[in-house]
């Protein structure tokens, strides 16, 4: 990437990628792949390659998010280089798999966008999640997606459901970026914009005892809350026998993945976030 | 009708974790385990966590469905080295809180379910019971903001699969939405406030008052509809139409649409007028069933008391 009169310049995106059943019992995205694997025509960009893929077809055959160990946290340094072959758990042999197919990880060869798609038990409407704030394709991409579809009020979707207007919202947002990428590749400059923003702060447990049993849950008022403001001294948790449990922190945070399932084993209530603008500079090919 | 009278209610087991992903049961289990609430007033309680290693696993089962094993034919089937594990719980279930069909069988027991699906706070039962239509009414009057439903099995008590089919007079009660892995707060406070009332009504009844006779609406189940599927792999090619999605109980008619298609098709109802519930209940895929459907009939019931 190099900065000319402040517009970031890219190389075209042509291979793109689709991932579904990354966590096998998250059934938008196995739906989703699974129809564009017999059909790609929903799919078909001018100049994109875009490839659709279960990332974790054991998983979804027995519709249970991981086998051995999860598949979304498997990307590391130290698995995608592990010797062992047979003798390593299921999910970190699909993880080398996936690398040498769409990778590897940091090289030139690796494919140019990745899309992983997922579900949460969380009420958290349509979530873009980005890894770095500094990338600026991502940013104006996921500008262009939020231009697109205003607030999406989508409910959360319990583990192994498949819920029609998530599934099609997903689909929606997928049209839109693959959209995004076509008028990029085509040349189209994208104006400088601002996108809002909530960047991870922390991760807070449920109060457990001295075994690691859990001793209250999140409270009614902080559950399905996703993304409203929770203020020191708000309720957070209640005891089982009814006892509430206020939130001490400094300031006020904008909690998420509020009581996602998957999340009790990970030692996870809810994350908490702050608000932020990202200013994303304009973008064209190079 | 005549007033009817029963013997003491006093011996009651509350189960859960009965699949071992539904939350509020597992949870109830283990906090009346910690308050040691097993001798409360007259009544003797057994409180049981049915399917601990589903628990563990949080999975639904770990073999097969332990809520489908209580028929008397599997009951009483010899064990093998192949007996499925929940199939030698449900006899061990059975010893311990039955037998089924016997005078050892405790008086009552409660099995606490979820779902997915948007049915509220439900008793599903068999046989059509006095006890258990009198508990349902109380209920129903001192938990006023709930919409508390009633679904019956039309099935002989032998053929009758489920846990509660154990005891001498039992029901599920079952509450949602729920996800499977997740513990709503605001579930378990109802279901909490549900099972102290039904202890009140049993220690009232024991201590020898009459309960009026009345009348109460009850949902019976008719038939169930699969999810429209590719006639060679078997995948389904649609969705719960969003009309129908989250619309448990609302009168279904001819031409409402029930399915949406990946392909973007509605496909329509086109049946006589009947009740949805359990509309996308995500352990129901591999049973074939996107949603079931009932008829609303009123049941009268009459007063009871005990036995003077």
């Amino acid at each position: 990437m190099s900065s000319y009169n402040n517009t970031a310049r890219f190389s075209e995106a042509r291979r793109v990628a689709i991932f579904g059943g990354t966590h096998g019992n998250e059934m938008s995205g196995v739906t989703l792949v699974n129809l564009w694997m017999k059909n790609s025509a929903e799919i078909k960009r001018k100049g994109v390659e875009a490839v659709p893929f279960i990332t974790n077809p054991k998983a979804v055959e027995k519709c249970t998010r991981y086998v051995d160990t999860d598949l979304n946290r498997a990307f590391t340094p130290e698995n995608l280089s592990a010797p062992g072959g047979d003798d390593l758990p299921y999910e970190v042999q699909r993880a080398q798999e996936i690398n040498r197919i769409f990778g590897p990880k940091g090289s030139p060869e690796a494919y140019d966008v990745i899309f992983d798609l997922h579900n949460t038990t969380s009420n958290m409407g349509c979530t873009l999640i980005l890894e770095s704030s500094k990338d600026h394709f991502n940013l104006q991409m996921m500008n262009y997606i939020k231009v697109g579809d205003l607030k999406m009020h989508v409910k959360a979707q319990p583990q192994g459901v498949l819920r029609s207007n998530i599934f099609e919202a997903m689909r929606v947002i997928l049209k839109h970026a693959l959209d995004f990428i076509e008028l990029f590749n085509e040349g189209v400059e994208f104006p400088p914009c601002t996108v809002e923003v909530f960047r991870v702060l922390e991760r807070i447990d449920y109060p457990r005892d001295a075994n690691g049993n859990i001793i209250a849950m999140v409270h009614p008022n902080l559950q399905d809350c996703d993304w409203e403001p929770l203020n020191p001294g708000d309720p957070m948790f209640q005891t089982f026998d009814g006892k509430t449990i206020h939130y001490q922190g400094s300031g006020t945070v904008y909690p998420t993945f509020i009581n996602e399932a998957a999340y009790y084993e990970k030692q996870q209530a809810f994350i908490t976030t702050r608000r932020e603008t990202l200013v994303a500079s304009a973008i064209i090919k190079a | 009708m005549e007033s009817v009278s029963f013997p003491p209610l006093s011996r009651v087991a509350i189960c859960g974790g009965t699949h071992g992903n539904e939350m509020t049961g597992v949870y109830m289990v283990r906090e009346m385990q910690k308050q040691k609430m097993d001798k409360t007033g007259s009544l003797s309680v057994s409180i049981i966590l049915s399917n601990p290693r589903a628990v563990e696993a949080c999975r639904r089962y770990i073999e097969t469905d332990l809520n489908r094993c209580f028929t008397s034919d599997l009951l009483s089937s010899p064990v093998t080295d192949s007996t499925p594990y929940e199939l030698k719980r449900a006899q061990e279930l059975n010893a311990q809180v039955g037998p089924k069909g016997s005078e050892e069988a405790v008086d009552l027991l409660i099995d606490i379910h979820n779902t997915t699906s948007n049915m509220g706070l439900c008793f599903i039962f068999y046989s059509i019971d006095w006890v258990t239509l009198h508990i349902l009414k109380y209920i129903q009057s001192k938990m006023t903001s709930v919409d508390i439903r009633a679904i019956q099995l039309d099935l002989p008590i032998s053929e009758a699969y489920s846990l509660e089919s154990v005891g001498k007079h039992g029901f599920a009660i079952e509450v949602g939405p729920q996800p499977n892995g997740v513990l709503r707060a605001d579930i378990y406070n109802m279901v909490k406030e549900a099972v102290d009332h039904i202890f009140s009504w049993l220690q009232e009844f024991n201590s020898g008052s009459t309960f009026e006779g009345g009348e109460v609406e009850v949902y019976t189940l008719v038939k169930s509809v699969d999810y429209p599927r590719d006639a060679v792999t078997g995948e389904i090619t649609a969705a719960i139409h969003c009309q129908l999605q989250d619309n448990d109980f609302k009168l279904l008619q001819r031409g409402d649409p029930i399915f949406l298609s990946f392909s973007g098709e509605t496909v329509k109802y086109d049946d006589e007028e009947l009740y949805p519930f359990f509309v996308n209940e995500c352990a129901y895929y591999e049973k074939k069933i996107a949603f079931h459907l009932g008829r609303k009939i009123k049941l009268t019931f009459p007063s009871i008391n005990l036995t003077g």
